[in-house]
């Protein structure tokens, strides 16, 4: 019975299941526009954050943990030094997450009754930061302090065999923040996953100030007011961030194949790789013909592919269903703004392809190493 | 034991009127209004803050701390760093048997573990400090170049987790690397496995390979071998911490300057 019970969540953690199930409950818990809201509403999703909905998000992350730990396989990976921040990770994320939430739907529940936010009525009063800052300071320092004694105490930092360049460890992870990075290599080429998009990720972010020319929402929590942008970035945080580190961490085992949560990392799983180019579904599946030899001629449907998602796309979205994100957002930062957004759907497109139709590279070269 | 705390205040406030405490402490114990007013500006280290804040910005419900403990995770860092120097030699020969040796053989060899665990726990802090910002709209103007400074300090800390990673010399380390700086070959144009690595070429003879590319730049050698510890080494206890430091500066005075803590207007 609880084997059984195992094997279901091991198929539900698949990728393929997981990630899809995972994106629309995201769409629905964080409503980035009005229609998408009322759907929330008429769900109930808004009061997970309450207290009575923190209570509920913890005992099932406790009991799921705690379920967890009885099995051999699940304890091993998640008790393992390195990966123990990981887990403090997604206790910490999940309890920051519904905090600030808790607050914005507070905040922004006054604001429906046309009151201030709660920091507004804090910062009514001036106070001095001797002593009320500096005390609270101090105690975090020493709390964060014991903290880390306790922790360097209990558990002994990692040292594994004397570095051996002749024995590659299987899985080699890197570190455990990279893990999202890694993960994103199995859908994309070094070039991609490990420099072209760390070097976007990064440029977005810098670029969120002048993306976002929302002038609502500044030094408090809420929600309504700014639910696009907050959904935008929590779906990077959230999924493309946290929840690929927890993949690559947890669920990446031995010649990085997928294994379940309570799973044993067989090193001799076997993987069919049937991954095929889209160059050679177009000529040898659809054309029924062998691949022309002129590589112009047998990547151009991939490369027109690309260029009708980065040109034709953002102009059929500002007619169509981003019309208002156009307007409030001009041609310029529309422009910007669209780019990243294409680049970084481009990862959940990809993932999608490859799960459905097994598709590795839209545009493959390997004559010059420009595999996308 | 009841007049114990009396006599202890009553030491405490003698001290505090004796000539050196106050040549030290120009204010004394702040008492009063004026004297907790005056003590934040006297003080070097206490003039990193304003000396009113209006009270949400002290909540910690507001700010999570994390935002603080992140630099004060970042100073013991620093200093548990600067302990472990003392006995780690970045040699392909010496750094196992010196990783070992700080476990079994220095007294109170707990100092690896804090810096470890320190520098994880630093990783989790700026993220969750980038994630408060975030969701309270605190990079909007006029506030939108510290968030930059911030993004950059964010790149900036995994660096230097990274650097560190390798400086045990153990199959985790060496492999974490390995696969970490193989992307760095994969670069465009500059890594020899990058697309478009036989652009700078004259003739036949090709600029970018395997020993002179960008992966070549960050390990010093083809291979995660004595270059690559050396040079992690030295960026991880000089080159960036200087970066970081200089960031870490205009972050606190931007954040003073751009209008302090944020809050609604």
């Amino acid at each position: 019975m609880i084997e059984e019970f195992k094997n279901i969540i091991n198929i539900l953690a698949r990728p393929y299941i997981m990630f899809p199930a995972m994106i629309v409950a995201f769409i629905f818990i964080f409503p980035a526009t009005d229609g998408l809201m009322k759907i929330n509403r008429r769900l109930g999703l808004y009061k997970l954050w309450t207290n009575n909905g923190g209570i509920a998000i913890f005992a099932f992350l406790f009991l799921g943990f705690g379920f967890g730990l009885t099995d051999p396989n699940f304890r091993a990976i998640v008790t393992k030094p390195d990966n123990v921040p990981i887990v403090g990770l997604i206790f910490l994320v999940v309890f920051f997450l519904w905090f600030a939430l808790k607050q914005a739907w507070e905040n922004d529940e006054r604001e429906a009754k046309g009151l201030r936010p709660n920091e507004a009525e804090d910062a009514k009063e001036n106070i001095l930061v001797w002593p009320d800052l500096v005390y609270i300071e101090f105690i975090a320092m020493l709390l964060i302090s014991a903290l880390l004694i306790v922790w360097a105490i209990v558990l002994k930092a990692p040292l594994e065999q004397p570095a051996n360049p002749t024995v590659s460890p299987n899985p080699s992870k890197a570190p455990w923040y990279f893990l999202g990075l890694q993960e994103m290599l199995v859908y994309f080429d070094p070039w991609i996953a490990g420099v072209l998009f760390p070097t976007v990720i990064m440029l977005g972010f810098m670029c969120i100030p002048f993306i976002d020319n929302n002038r609502k929402g500044l030094g408090y929590y809420s929600f309504n007011s700014r639910k696009m942008a907050i959904s935008i970035f929590l779906f990077f945080w959230l999924i493309l961030w946290i929840f690929l580190i927890i993949t690559g961490t947890f669920l990446r085992g031995p010649n990085w194949n997928f294994f379940g949560p309570f799973e044993y990392w067989d090193v001799h799983k076997l993987e069919a790789l049937t991954n095929i180019n889209l160059s050679e579904v177009v000529y040898m599946i659809l054309l029924n013909q062998r691949l022309p030899d002129n590589i112009l001629l047998r990547e151009i449907w991939g490369i027109l592919a690309l260029l009708g998602y980065f040109t034709l796309t953002p102009l059929i979205l500002a007619k169509t269903f981003l019309k208002n994100v156009y307007n409030r957002l001009g041609p310029l930062r529309y422009s910007i703004f669209i780019i990243f957004m294409l680049l970084a759907a481009s990862l959940p497109i990809k993932m999608f392809l490859r799960w459905i139709f097994n598709i590795k590279y839209i545009v493959a070269i390997p004559e010059f190493f420009l595999n996308i | 034991m009841s007049d114990q705390p009396n006599a202890l205040a009553k030491f405490l406030d003698w001290l505090s009127k004796t000539q050196v405490a106050k040549a030290i402490f120009r204010t004394g114990i702040p008492k009063n209004r004026r004297q907790r007013m005056t003590v934040m500006l006297n003080n070097v280290f206490l003039h990193l803050h304003p000396v009113r804040l209006p009270k949400h910005a002290v909540k910690i419900k507001y700010t999570w701390c994390m935002g603080g403990l992140s630099f004060f995770v970042f100073l013991v860092l620093t200093v548990t760093g600067i302990l472990l120097m003392f006995y780690y030699r970045p040699t392909v020969e010496y750094a196992y048997g010196d990783i070992v040796d700080l476990r079994e053989q220095v007294p109170l060899g707990i100092m690896r573990e804090i810096h470890r665990w320190g520098a994880h726990l630093m990783v989790i802090t700026v993220w969750l400090h980038m994630f408060r910002v975030f969701m309270t709209g605190s990079y909007k103007p006029p506030r939108e170049f510290n968030w930059i400074i911030g993004v950059v300090l964010l790149v900036l800390t995994m660096l230097m987790s990274f650097t560190g990673y390798l400086l045990p010399w153990d199959q985790l380390a060496i492999w974490a690397i390995t696969v970490g700086s193989n992307m760095a070959g994969a670069t465009p144009i500059l890594g020899a496995a990058g697309p478009g690595s036989n652009l700078l070429a004259l003739g036949d003879v090709n600029f970018v390979t395997s020993a002179s590319d960008a992966r070549f730049a960050m390990l010093g050698g083809r291979f995660v071998g004595e270059g690559a510890l050396l040079r992690f080494y030295v960026l991880h206890c000089i080159g960036l911490p200087f970066i970081i430091m200089i960031f870490m500066i205009i972050h606190f005075w931007r954040v003073r300057k751009d209008g302090g803590i944020s809050g609604p207007v």
